[in-house]
């Protein structure tokens, strides 16, 4: 079995807190293929479309038959470990940190051979003469590039559960969490689903004090809970807050989000827009620039290092919602945005997860029909994100078939969407 | 002429008149008002950097600001309410300047705010305040001190439930009284309104915006410092901004005041 986590100790101050470093990072336009798949927590593999063929490593042709019409298909990923190994020595800083690690050759029952890492629960015993059975997942690493992790076949074992594979993921037990919104339903049930899965501190962030929501103040009971000012419009109070205790963050939550219903001709003026992007866009701006370079220079400073960040958007973030217009764009915004701190954070080790939910069932979509998603549900959705190794979470069902529509045709979404 | 304000730069020399600021800081942390979350919202103050002796702009050092105009201590218009969008010259560009400089009635309402935070100011308390103080003069700002500037807690200077917002103001004759009676220029409170935090409730609505504004008349809101002045005596310099087909602004509020 795996090591039980302990709880950390605190942090040595006498000791140079260690820089970052990264797993190899370069990969092949192709080869991305695997990252695609695995930033929504899936493995897949290129399957030739004339033959049949299931192949790896990515190519640009199938090997078996030169045809270039290579499409990704999901994988179960099970097959027969082969062979282990332990890696001692490392020229790579990240490995070299980390040795010694384990590494195992499966070869999969759709027919690749793959070089993986190896969970701490595929036990040295279970190897012997004979194979035994294994499952292959693609993860993230720390640098967010995909790599193959072989995990038992049978049960649920976590990537969290293994001290060394714990890395790839941004479990939140243990970890200290700001939550950026605490007032709304759903920063409520997030602050409630990270307390739920040990996380060891969670600051609350909550603007306009003299607005009371209900069920806020009951947040307050939670041991782990501490309230602080915050609202993403003040550049000041942002950055007070991150002068305070940005440098023990370990994982970031923006639940902080502006919605109002309209088009673009429903209401006059931008004044609703503005508001809006003022949370939804400039607030991740402020939250990126006072907490993110503080996050990034902490990302390997021990057991609860910064790791994560995560960015509650929605799914018309990909294709604008005509009825919620200016939502939608803000969000779009964020979701662009999100995407240069994704890459200023890299250098740390800081996963920056985004978060596409179908309508929220709050009093925003009041109107709209189910299903909604639930604040709980979607809560418990970036939880079970953290505790993986994904980067986009689009949980819920409106979510996944938006998304399953979208990647199949954009155009097609859009031009739906204005029915 | 030149005698009155070189007597003024005397007193002001002297300290025979004091200037006291009634003014509070235009800060991030000030509180706005709170309207349902559906109905356009009045933009808190907020300040940006453009540059800080910095690469930005090695030399020097400024902000961008914005803000509601019914900001922090503000002054309203005319026009601000429905009853006063059609009186001549009732925005903050087209007021008459000569309405910026105006005597100060000062109705210390601090004790009974105190005891009822939903405390309102009658006709009846008018006329026992000018029973000690005299007439209200025509054209006076009317100053309701509840000493509530004194809350530097936000949530209690807010002070909102679950039924609104519980602050003080006048009550529906109050007003009548003070527009048709006593032809003051304005009333002025330290709370985020001129109307008391439950007037939603009153007939009409919002007696003070409703009654002043269509009279012609301004507020003032926000106010601080109202517990330093005197009841009767004090000149209060209150200019708004000018903003074109301005509804109110914030302002720096000065009061002159004879020693004691």
């Amino acid at each position: 079995m795996s090591d039980v986590l302990k709880r950390p100790k605190r942090k040595n101050p006498v000791l140079r807190s260690r820089a970052p470093t990264l797993p190899p990072l370069t990969r092949s336009r192709v080869a991305h293929g695997l990252t695609a798949a695995a930033a929504r927590g899936a493995f897949a593999l290129q399957v030739c479309a004339e033959c049949g063929t299931v192949q790896y490593p990515p190519r640009e042709a199938c090997r078996q038959c030169l045809s270039t019409r290579l499409p990704w298909r999901d994988q179960d990923g099970h097959g027969q470990l082969l062979s282990a190994t332990v890696l001692r020595h490392a020229q790579e800083l990240f490995f070299r940190e980390r040795v010694p690690w384990r590494l195992g050759l499966v070869q999969l029952d759709v027919g690749p051979t793959v070089v993986t890492h190896l969970h701490a629960d595929v036990m040295p015993a279970d190897l012997g003469d004979a194979p035994c059975r294994v499952r292959v997942t693609a993860a993230l690493d720390r640098a967010g590039e995909a790599v193959l992790v072989a995990v038992p076949a049978t049960g649920t074992p976590k990537l969290a559960d293994d001290p060394k594979l714990r890395d790839m993921t941004c479990d939140v037990r243990f970890r200290k969490v700001l939550v950026t919104d605490g007032k709304s339903s759903v920063g409520q049930a997030v602050v409630r689903a990270v307390v739920e899965a040990g996380a060891d501190l969670v600051w609350v962030g909550a603007a306009e004090p003299w607005k009371k929501m209900p069920g806020f103040d009951a947040l307050r009971e939670l041991r782990q809970v501490t309230v602080m000012t915050l609202d993403l419009t003040d550049s000041r109070s942002v950055r007070e807050l991150a002068a305070e205790i940005g440098f023990k963050v370990d994982i970031l939550i923006n639940t902080a989000d502006y919605h109002r219903t309209f088009g673009i001709a429903a209401r006059k003026g931008v004044e609703d827009a503005h508001s809006e992007m003022e949370v939804n866009y400039f607030g991740l701006l402020r939250l990126a620039q006072e907490f993110g370079p503080v996050m990034k220079a902490r990302g390997a400073d021990g057991q609860s290092s910064a790791v994560a960040w995560v960015n509650l958007l929605s799914i018309y973030a990909l294709s604008n919602f005509p009825p919620h217009g200016t939502y939608s764009a803000s969000k779009a915004a964020a979701l662009s945005l999100s995407q240069a701190l994704r890459a200023e954070l890299k250098g740390g080790g800081v996963r920056v997860i985004n978060v596409f939910p179908g309508p929220i069932d709050d009093e925003w979509n009041q109107l709209l029909l189910p299903p909604k998603i639930t604040p709980a549900a979607l809560a418990a959705a970036i939880v079970s994100t953290l505790a993986g190794s994904a980067e986009d979470v689009y949980p819920g069902d409106v979510a996944q078939e938006w998304l399953a529509r979208f990647t199949d045709n954009p155009k097609a979404l859009e031009r739906e969407l204005t029915q | 002429m030149t005698d009155i304000l070189s007597a003024l730069v005397t007193a002001l020399g002297t300290g025979a008149v004091r200037i006291i600021d009634l003014t509070h800081t235009l800060s991030p942390d000030f509180p706005a008002i709170v309207l349902p979350p559906e109905v356009g919202q009045c933009r808190p103050f907020r300040i940006e950097e453009a540059s800080r002796y910095d690469e930005r702009g090695p030399a020097w050092y400024w902000n961008n600001v914005s803000f509601g105009e019914h900001t922090g201590t503000h002054f309203d218009a005319p026009i601000h309410w429905i009853s006063g969008r059609d009186l001549p010259n009732n925005a903050t560009d087209t007021l008459p300047p000569a309405h910026f400089i105006a005597p100060a009635c000062v109705i210390d309402c601090s004790a009974e705010a105190e005891r009822d935070a939903d405390f309102l100011l009658t006709v009846a308390h008018l006329k026992a305040w000018e029973a000690a103080n005299g007439t209200i003069p025509a054209g006076a700002w009317v100053l309701m001190r509840t000493d509530w500037s004194k809350r530097t807690d936000p949530v209690a200077f807010q002070n909102l439930d679950e039924t609104g917002q519980h602050t003080p103001g006048p009550d529906p004759a109050c007003v009548r009284f003070l527009v048709d009676e006593r032809n003051v220029i304005g009333f002025g409170t330290e709370t985020i309104g001129t109307d008391a935090g439950q007037a939603a409730h009153f007939t009409p609505p919002y007696p003070c915006h409703s009654y002043m504004h269509g009279a012609g008349r301004y507020g003032l809101q926000c106010l601080a410092n109202l517990d330093l002045l005197p009841p009767t005596g004090a000149l209060l310099i209150a200019a708004p901004l000018k903003i074109q087909q301005g509804s109110g602004s914030p302002l720096r509020v000065l009061a002159l005041v004879p020693a004691a």
